[in-house]
């Protein structure tokens, strides 16, 4: 598991982070009102108010959905799951489903709290199934979650087609940054607070990522472990269906490519996956914008494309093993 | 009658019971009209079912896996992106103006050309099951997202021409292409009839079909080409169907005890029938819920599947 870095920390840190400011900075000045042109106070509002909230969202449901990512591969052990290989996302879409049609007047908190409770139920069942998986097998565990992901979809989407609630369902299943304006994302700054929290157990992560006979013999409450991560995954996934909608692939790619760059020593891998998680989110947001514009195009699409793409590359680069 | 010959005359009764019951239950007002349009939706039921059930028998012979059907490897993804490719470039009036029959072929022509493209290697280079069935999958969504981006590039008028399809809908199908589906089942399903025992080699594996006289790269280049056909005619007619096949060939092979294709490929395509035919009747006298078989087929084949890859010992 553990190969030491192959890039120099300092280049690729600098790297992503001057990538990430421009990626910012690109995000603020693209969309419909050009900013240059109307005057000022017009042009503050619109960035306050659409542009910095948008491009703020963007970077913390990225971070948050890598670290997600990066959390739930440690707890299955296996590099090729993410919240929407697995059916975390599904499993949240369906809990929002639920609240729409047994408790519409709830508010966003607590739709978002059932949200999490049905993603804890569907990622902890993913997990006690893929025991059983055989273990010399690591492509059989992400296609197992493909389609225990499909199943859970395609019950709730049976749900809302008896209910006549198919055009919401749209709303959760394909993420989108469009709607985002001051006063509808602060909800994602909890993303910020989880990040720094996995920071915080970073070596008792990278402990946990050997096992559970290592990590209970080096001293680590393993159970306690997969219970705080599973709640990590689930809140994060359940926040962001909430708040944008599914945004796959992130959680795939960019703990995968980090651990390429960096290794597998977590504590040092976490800020950069954290950070390009941002920069991918982002910068496929960018694309939606810029692709045709006036209009947009959902980043749930652009990273279906985008990331479906990576992630067959990574498959592909990756060595036949057992 | 051996064992083997009566189970698959069972399964045949069983087609004809539903396809009956299709027919006559809930007859009333003007026959004559009733009987037409009920034909109709019957003739495109049977040829979704037939092509579905031989082109996943066919794919799961040339990969030598159980546990696959065409629409997980993203073949019927493949159909809508060069429905989709063909409004793209042509505009929503110039795609209307063409006749359908012609759109359809020129789609499939697209799609079987795509499919060799990126499939063949996929073959040749011998992946393991999961790592193939992955990749597949991969492909799949790939496709899909394509799809729904060229979509949302293209006007909003010119996606009306394409809408609806996104799910499978077994209600309403598009009558204008039952003649030339009807063309393409038939021969697409007595090719692989008369291929049969070559097929029972096939499904040996390269080394030994080779051994055996098999030219193997041309035999699965022709099988994957027959493939996409039946399925560019299902996703044609009706949408979308996964795991359709999934279920009805695990359900022919536990049926019938054998994997010869003789027995296989008819047993298959007849318990397609009774399950389309049969479901698409309950669910529209009984259950009141007739657009819905897709999503009860898919909710059930897809428990299947994950049942079958958690059992699933490495050959």
């Amino acid at each position: 598991m553990m190969m030491a870095p192959v890039v120099s920390g300092r280049v690729a840190g600098f790297g992503t982070v001057l990538v990430c400011a421009l990626l910012c900075a690109a995000s603020l000045s693209v969309g419909v009102s050009d900013l240059s042109v109307a005057d000022g106070a017009e042009a503050l509002d619109t960035l306050l108010i659409s542009r910095l909230p948008r491009t703020l969202a963007a970077i913390l449901v990225g971070a948050g959905l890598a670290i997600a990512g990066l959390v739930m591969q440690t707890l299955a052990r296996n590099r090729f799951v993410d919240p929407g290989i697995g059916g975390t996302e599904q499993s949240a879409a369906f809990g929002i489903l639920l609240v729409t049609l047994l408790w519409p007047t709830a508010s966003i908190l607590e739709k978002m709290a059932v949200a999490t409770l049905t993603a804890i139920v569907g990622t902890a069942i993913f997990l006690l199934l893929v025991r059983r998986l055989p273990p010399t097998q690591p492509f059989l565990m992400p296609l197992f979650g493909l389609i225990y992901g499909g199943v859970i979809a395609a019950g709730v989407t049976f749900i809302a087609w008896q209910t006549d609630l198919l055009q919401y369902l749209d709303i959760w299943m394909n993420g989108d940054f469009s709607g985002i304006l001051r006063g509808r994302y602060e909800l994602l700054w909890l993303a910020a607070a989880l990040v720094a929290l996995s920071w915080w157990c970073a070596d008792a992560l990278t402990v946990a990522s050997l096992g559970k006979e290592v990590s209970v013999g080096l001293g680590l409450d393993y159970e306690r472990m997969v219970q705080a991560g599973l709640a990590v995954v689930a809140l994060l996934s359940a926040m962001t269906v909430v708040v944008v909608g599914m945004i796959p692939f992130v959680g795939l790619i960019v703990p995968n490519l980090v651990s390429r760059l960096r290794g597998d020593n977590l504590r040092g891998s976490l800020p950069w996956v954290a950070l390009g998680g941002a920069a991918l989110t982002l910068g496929c947001d960018v694309l939606g914008r810029l692709l045709r514009h006036p209009y947009e195009i959902p980043i749930g699409t652009i990273l279906g494309v985008v990331g479906a793409a990576l992630a067959l590359w990574l498959l592909a680069g990756r060595h036949e093993r057992g | 009658m051996s064992a083997v010959e009566r189970r698959v005359w069972l399964a045949a009764g069983l087609a004809l019971l539903c396809v009956v019951l299709h027919m006559a239950v809930g007859l009333r007002g003007n026959l004559a009209f009733v009987l037409e349009l009920r034909a109709l939706k019957l003739l495109a039921l049977v040829q979704v079912a037939v092509a579905v059930a031989v082109a996943t028998v066919l794919l799961q012979t040339v990969t030598g896996n159980r546990i696959l059907t065409p629409s997980i490897m993203g073949l019927d993804a493949l159909y809508l992106l060069g429905q989709t490719a063909m409004v793209f470039l042509l505009g929503g009036l110039g795609f209307a103006g063409i006749d359908p029959r012609l759109k359809f072929l020129s789609a499939l022509l697209a799609m079987v050309g795509i499919a060799a493209a990126v499939f063949l290697p996929i073959l040749r280079r011998q992946l393991s099951l999961y790592r193939m069935l992955l990749t597949g999958a991969l492909l799949g969504i790939l496709f899909r997202s394509l799809t729904s981006l060229l979509a949302r590039l293209i006007d909003p008028n010119d996606f009306a021409v394409l809408q609806g399809a996104s799910y499978a809908n077994f209600s309403a199908v598009r009558g204008d292409l039952l003649v030339v589906g009807c063309v393409l089942t038939v021969t697409g399903t007595l090719t692989a009839w008369r291929l049969r025992h070559a097929l029972d080699v096939v499904a040996l594996g390269p080394a030994a079909a080779t051994a055996l006289g098999i030219d193997w790269s041309r035999q699965i280049t022709a099988i994957l080409a027959l493939v996409a056909m039946l399925v560019a005619v299902s996703t044609a007619l009706v949408g979308p169907v996964v795991f359709l096949g999934l279920v009805v060939v695990a359900l022919a092979e536990r049926l019938t005890g054998t994997q010869r294709h003789a027995v296989l490929l008819p047993t298959a395509a007849l318990i397609a029938v009774a399950v389309l035919v049969g479901g698409q009747t309950l669910l529209q006298h009984g259950l009141g819920g007739a657009g819905a078989l897709g999503v009860v087929v898919e909710f059930v084949g897809g428990l299947l599947f994950l049942f079958l890859l958690a059992t699933e010992r490495r050959r």
